[in-house]
């Protein structure tokens, strides 16, 4: 099944009962498994006549206390950006799909992770933040749709998927036995007409200064918690390690097959994979630096994650970086030789 | 002692931040006596717009969504998708609807969502402090066309219902004002009938309204009541523009 197929059936599987997308390569298939399987399950599929409208229509459906999602790519993520921002500001969950093509402008259609910092900033206007999962298979990418929908109503805020046009459209074999809606969150801040209760608004217009600041801290705070709880990754051979990779999504499957290649000639490399970007697994990383001095970044990009490395490691250590922006999608045998290079400049480094 | 005028049951005990003259606060009123006649409270979910219509919240006691500018046919439509069963409408501005919204109306038009557009035609942007709007006069002069709106440059004033009247998915399209006694009694008639049209599931309906902004037109409240009949009217001919039972 396609990574994008795969998607769309867990979506269904978790009690996604809305979907609102607008066609762009690489993520169509989603969107056309969408628009036969949604209805089918009861749910709601419409082909919305832009990303701007599809992002506003989740927004209504999740108002309205559905469970919805969107799907989009790299130019299509820019224009979901203000709905992404309302969706914060109003406090209502919804799962929102990048799979990430070579940019900016127009690009191409091949897989690029370059829309990293749009989605670990925020992406719209104002201080807001969206908790960015990026998954490395496609069974992963499967297994993590329940928990975005999971952790979009745990905290009422948009989540983000973050994959990119090859995750999207590989075939791989996937199960769904584990695929569950998660529990219900009450939902006391929905508008099904003020039946036997007060009326209720749901607004992100506070003239009052006061008031919108405290709603600024108040987002703060609920951002802290997922900072503080929400935090994945993956540690691949770290124990022994003497340089770490640091490197996301297929990014990271590549740098599997490259770690796999230099340990057999006895290299001692690891990977810390993060499965949250945001919020971005620092502590590992800072811990990590207490005992291993040199950690690569790699990634499809000219370098956007490699801020959060550096921030991570608070001065700490050397960064190596490695980067294919533009949809190029380097070998394992490429980034083993890369990696290689550093390593032994780096051991020839430490032995001076 | 008979009472003859009360506060209606859906309207909060707030004041109106709106300017003297302006039409929005008789619009709103006429919204929240209709879904009280209609015995609608419990039923209603009210979109707002980006402009001076945003803090109906404030005075409608319903449930309400403020929507991002333009954005609210898109919003009703997620909205009525997921509850058929209630009545959900979206008031709009014309810089709203026939600007920065015009895809997501138009759309949500054609696709014949059974959703209410209450569409507040004022010629200007009111909050913003009165520039020109899609529906802006030919000659009329706002702050972004200080000698007048010149049609070689800044194109033609818009007609949202005889537009949205070509698309098969549109039902009821009436233009109304609220410059006077007998257009409010006919604007409220109006609105009653095309929320009672979107209960039937009857798709997609609005009511245009052209309605005074004094402060922005820079006429005194009576002048800006004339001068919809004089001049505004002209452009906007008031009346059934499609109506599909
Ligand atoms: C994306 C975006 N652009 C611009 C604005 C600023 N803005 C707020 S209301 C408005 C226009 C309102 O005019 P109209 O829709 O005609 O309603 P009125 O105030 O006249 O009732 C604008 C441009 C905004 N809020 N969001």
């Amino acid at each position: 099944m396609s990574g994008n197929a795969a998607l769309g059936e867990a979506a269904v599987l978790a009690g996604c009962t809305c979907y609102f997308g607008y066609p762009i390569t690489p993520q169509n298939e989603l969107t056309e498994y969408m628009a036969k399987r949604v209805p089918e399950a009861g749910g709601i599929f419409i082909q919305s006549e832009s990303e701007i409208a599809a992002i506003n229509m989740v927004l209504g459906a999740s108002v309205a206390g559905a469970r919805a999602m969107t799907s989009s790519s790299s130019p299509g993520m820019s224009l979901k950006q203000e709905g992404i921002s309302y969706l914060a500001a109003d406090e209502l969950p919804a799962v929102v799909v990048n799979m990430v093509r070579g940019g900016p402008g127009m690009g191409n259609i091949s897989p690029a992770q370059s829309d990293y910092l749009q989605a670990t900033r925020g992406g719209g206007h104002g201080d807001y933040r969206t908790i960015v999962l990026a998954p490395g298979s496609v069974q992963e990418l499967a297994d993590i749709v329940p928990l975005a929908f999971d952790l979009a109503e745990a905290y009422r805020n948009p989540v983000i998927i973050l994959g990119d046009g090859m995750l999207g459209q590989m075939m791989e074999p996937v199960s769904f036995d584990n695929i569950k809606p998660p529990k219900e969150y009450p939902k006391d801040y929905i508008l099904t007409g003020a039946r036997g209760r007060p009326s209720r608004m749901v607004r992100s217009l506070l003239f009052d200064t006061k008031e919108e600041e405290e709603h600024n801290w108040k987002l703060f705070r609920k951002y802290q918690r997922m900072e503080q709880n929400e935090v994945r990754y993956e540690k691949y051979l770290v124990d022994d390690a003497e340089m770490i990779v640091v490197a996301y999504g297929i990014g990271a499957r590549i740098v599997k097959g490259a770690i796999k290649r230099l340990r057999q000639e006895n290299l001692k490399i690891g990977m810390i994979r993060p499965i949250t970007l945001w919020p971005f697994p620092a502590k590992i990383i800072r811990e990590t630096a207490n005992r291993v001095t040199d950690f690569f970044v790699f990634e499809m990009s000219t370098g956007q994650m490699i801020e959060d490395v550096r921030l991570a490691l608070e001065g700490k250590g050397h960064i190596h970086f490695y980067g294919r922006p533009g949809g190029v999608i380097p070998t394992p045998i490429e980034l083993s030789r890369v990696i290689s290079r550093h390593y032994y400049q780096q051991s020839h480094r430490g032995k001076k | 002692m008979k009472q003859v005028y009360a506060r209606p049951k859906s309207l909060k005990p707030a004041h109106f931040h709106y300017c003297p003259g302006c039409g929005h606060g008789i619009i709103g009123r006429l919204i929240v006596e209709v879904i009280d006649e209609m015995d609608l409270r419990e039923k209603a979910i009210c979109v707002a717009p980006a402009g001076c219509g945003m803090l109906v919240y404030n005075y409608f006691d319903i449930d309400t969504l403020e929507s991002a500018h333009g954005r609210g046919a898109a919003v009703a439509t997620g909205i009525k998708r997921v509850r058929p069963e209630n009545l959900v409408f979206s008031y709009q501005g014309d810089g709203d609807l026939a600007a920065i919204g015009t895809a997501e109306g138009f759309h949500a038009a054609n696709r014949g969502e059974p959703i209410t557009i209450i569409f507040v035609n004022n010629g200007v942007y009111g909050m913003t402090g009165g520039q020109m709007a899609p529906t802006t006069l030919s000659e009329q002069v706002t702050t972004t066309t200080p000698s007048g709106r010149n049609a070689a440059t800044a194109g033609h004033p818009v007609r949202i219902c005889e537009v949205f009247a070509v698309l098969d998915g549109t039902t009821y399209l009436e233009r109304v004002a609220v410059n006077k006694p007998a257009a409010i009694i006919k604007a409220k008639k109006t609105i009653a009938k095309a929320f009672r049209n979107q209960l039937k599931g009857n798709g997609f309906s609005l009511v245009e309204i052209l309605s005074p902004c004094p402060t922005n037109w820079k006429m005194s409240p009576i002048d800006s009541c004339r001068w919809i009949d004089d001049v505004m009217a002209k452009q906007f001919p008031l009346g059934v523009i499609k109506d599909v039972p």
